[in-house]
């Protein structure tokens, strides 16, 4: 038996005896979700446990290395960790901007003392992270933002506003774009920051969205005094790091929906609309939707699959992860257009019992920012076109 | 297992474009339908495929071919997808060599196989009737008759039927049409009493044929697999063929794309190179990613077909399906985007979409196995 194979079945093993029951079956709710930080609760005893049990295995970051507080796993060997838990259904333990996007742009931009001060309190939740990027006036164009930090002494002092900031009003620090250098061109006097949101000045305020959720706020920042040594990188050269975290989150991005867990989609029409004699769908249109989405849905999975296997074997391109960011969310939407349209009036309800608060219309209509944040569709094609693609102009 | 080539699958990818983009161009294709010619292939190239190996690529090593698996085919076939090189590769080499290996007898094996890995039997798998492919529809009649069968009926979009040196028909030994039960396949010499080959032409400038059989007899010992319990042996032959024909659309979408691409970058209009317009640049995008999942796809059906055979249907569904769609997207691009030059017969471009159209028909359209994939998940 190969090591990895070993390793496969002592992991599921392991899952096995460690995954408790509620824990494997799919998210219903936010709460679901465990993001950690300062204030952070559990909304059930099993939640906790499962945290508490993967945390301590350094399976929050299975693949980061073990003196950061990761599991130090090998490339082969995470993806049979991912392929167990999904097996299983395993829910992830932490949900975390600073798993999916800061975790790795301090590993690759970091100095030692920012890694071994921030990255073990990400993989324990200790620290809630949030990402300041967008600005009003610096959307698709994040590169024209205007948040000034400007010097005194060992310190700078923050001026400016952010805004579409993830969850600002939990978080606990913030990875931010700043700039430092008025004077050179957009890209080149830019400096990323990491500072804590509990610092005087700083203040936030929630948007309401046509969910009815408020997952982002507008977050301000009035002379706010960070430490320089604060800085992730260069001086003015932050743009290499928010590049190189926007791959990570556009790669997280991708992902998102519900892939591979829940009900099908052609269950969930069946129950719904209901089959004819033959078994098929009562409905031929949006039965070939379905089969049109599950075999987009299926090739997706592929390429995410394929895109993992190519960057450990050195094949990838790093604008890669816009062309997955663009395809996956827009997959996403269509997903729950057909959810809506399977359902019908069922998901029309916005506040009722039965529709727990009108879940289905509510997350039908978060996903409409799938293909805009984090960079929207037209910026992904537009850089696939020139990053990949080497057309004129773009 | 990962979802890249590996070391030695690069290599024979390597060669096979050596191969096939040096000698056989598009302009091979296109000086044999342009001089009739009466085979329609190059069976001095096809003596090359044999000498390298490929005729005999899936013939296992104790009767002289390579034993390699799908997904090598599959390589061979982008290859071909690229240049759109006509060849006996896939009737006889893929289709023919996964019927005779997964029903045949060892005397069957024995008599075809070698001849097959050595380049020296071309043979071809008589399938459709209909407009359509819908294989469990098969109603050529096989009736038992003295030692053996007697043949009746007609078969439509026979690949390399008017070439071949050896047949295998699928029948109906039982069952009515629409039942799987009942199939049987049968290997059939094309010069038998009654049997009439009418070469079709295709719009690709590819080999395909009518055949008609009245009262052919076949012997008992003929018989590929178990008389009436042939349509899982089919059905698994065809997924290979499936999976082949997906890759064939891959390696064609690429090359395709890469024209239009650098069309985009020689075009000016406007005073401008046209490839610097968004319009463009944001559909030649989508079609980049487009080619991109459907290589994953295509590729995981390959692998899972080497791996785990009787779990591939969904995978190849999944492939055939995004293949088919993803090469009717690129053609139309591609002539699109070449404006009134993608028009004429000049331009390499619409041999390719010719091609594409042939290719998505092949085994099951998009729509086959959207369907196809949808019963399986049950809806």
């Amino acid at each position: 038996m190969s090591d990895l194979e070993t390793f496969r079945r002592e992991t599921r093993a392991w899952l096995e005896a460690n995954c408790p029951p509620e824990m494997r079956r799919p998210m219903t709710s936010e709460s679901d979700t465990y993001w950690g930080g300062r204030n952070a609760k559990f909304s059930s005893e099993p939640q906790r446990i499962w945290f508490e049990r993967m945390r301590d295995k350094g399976w929050t970051v299975p693949d980061w290395p073990k003196e950061y507080g990761g599991g130090g796993l090998e490339p082969a060997e995470h993806k049979v960790l991912r392929e167990e838990m999904a097996a299983m259904g395993a829910r992830s333990p932490l949900s975390s901007f600073g798993i999916w996007m800061l975790g790795p742009a301090l590993l690759k931009y970091g100095t030692e003392a920012q890694k071994k001060e921030h990255l073990p309190k990400i993989a324990a939740g200790l620290i809630r992270w949030c990402q300041g990027y967008s600005e009003p006036n610096a959307g698709s164009d994040l590169a024209s933002l205007q948040t000034r930090a400007e010097s005194d002494g060992d310190d700078y002092i923050i001026n400016g506003q952010k805004i579409w900031t993830s969850y600002a009003n939990y978080a606990d620090w913030i990875f931010c774009l700043v700039r430092t250098d008025p004077t050179a061109k957009k890209h080149d006097g830019i400096s990323f920051i990491l500072f804590d949101m509990a610092s005087k000045g700083v203040s936030t305020k929630p948007i309401l969205l046509i969910s009815g959720y408020s997952p982002f706020c507008e977050t301000f920042f009035d002379n706010v005094r960070v430490p320089k040594s604060h800085v992730v990188g260069q001086v003015n050269r932050g743009w290499d790091v928010a590049k190189y975290l926007l791959q990570h989150e556009r790669a997280m991005i991708s992902g998102t929906g519900e892939r591979g867990i829940g009900r099908p989609l052609g269950q969930v029409a069946a129950d719904s609309v209901g089959s004819d004699d033959f078994g098929r769908l009562d409905d031929a249109v949006l039965r070939g939707q379905i089969a049109a989405f599950d075999i987009d849905e299926a090739a997706f999975a592929a390429v995410a699959e394929r895109a993992v296997d190519l960057a450990k074997a050195g094949q990838s391109h790093p604008a890669f992860s816009s062309a997955m960011k663009y395809y996956g969310t827009e997959l996403n939407k269509r997903r729950h257009e057909i959810l809506m349209s399977a359902v019908g009036i069922d998901a029309l309800e916005w506040e009722s019992e039965r529709s727990k608060g009108g879940a289905r219309p509510r997350a039908w209509l978060r996903t409409k920012a799938n293909s805009i944040e984090g960079g929207t569709s037209e910026v992904m094609l537009g850089i696939v076109a020139k990053r990949i693609l080497d057309l004129p102009g773009a | 297992m990962p979802l890249v080539l590996t070391e030695e699958q690069s290599m024979l990818r390597d060669s096979a474009r050596g191969l096939i983009s040096d000698k056989a161009p598009v302009s091979h294709l296109r000086s044999l339908r342009d001089s009739k010619d009466e085979t329609g292939f190059s069976r001095e190239l096809w003596k090359a495929f044999a000498e390298m190996g490929f005729s005999g690529l899936l013939v296992p090593e104790n009767f002289g071919g390579s034993g390699l698996g799908c997904v090598e085919a599959g390589i061979v076939m982008e290859e071909i997808g690229r240049t759109l090189m006509p060849s006996p590769f896939l009737s006889t080499a893929v289709l023919a060599v996964s019927a005779l290996l997964r029903g045949g007898s060892d005397a069957q094996k024995s008599a075809h196989l070698p001849k097959i890995a050595d380049g020296s039997l071309l043979a071809a798998l008589a399938i459709d009737e209909g407009a359509k492919h819908r294989p469990l529809q098969i109603n050529l009649q096989a009736v038992r008759s003295g030692n053996g069968f007697k043949l009746n009926g007609a078969k439509a979009l026979v690949v390399d039927g008017h070439t071949a040196d050896l047949l295998i028909v699928a029948a109906r030994t039982g069952g009515a049409a629409g039942e799987r039960n009942g199939l049987t396949l049968f290997l059939v010499d094309p010069k038998a009493k009654g049997i009439a080959i009418e070469r079709t032409v295709m719009v690709d400038a590819h080999n395909a044929a009518r055949i008609e059989f009245s009262s052919v007899e076949v012997d008992a010992d003929q018989v590929l697999g178990e008389v009436d319990q042939g349509g899982a042996l089919l059905e698994g032959v065809l997924n290979i063929g499936r999976g082949a024909v997906a890759s064939e659309m891959v390696g064609l979408s690429e090359e395709v794309f890469g024209r239009t691409v650098t069309y985009l970058k020689e075009r000016k209009q406007f005073g401008k190179l046209i490839g610097e317009f968004q319009a463009l640049q944001h559909r030649a995008s989508q079609l980049y990613v487009d080619i991109e999942i459907t290589r994953a796809a295509v590729l995981k059906a390959l692998q899972t077909l080497d791996g785990d055979f009787e779990h591939a249907g969904a995978a190849v569904a999944v492939a055939k399906a995004r293949a088919g769609a993803t090469a009717t997207l690129a053609v139309q691009e591609g002539v699109q985007m070449h404006g009134g030059m993608g028009m004429t017969d000049q331009f390499d471009i619409g041999f390719f979409m010719k091609r594409a159209r042939v290719c998505q028909e092949l085994f099951g359209d998009s729509n086959y196995h959207a369907d196809q994939l949808a019963r399986m998940k049950g809806y």
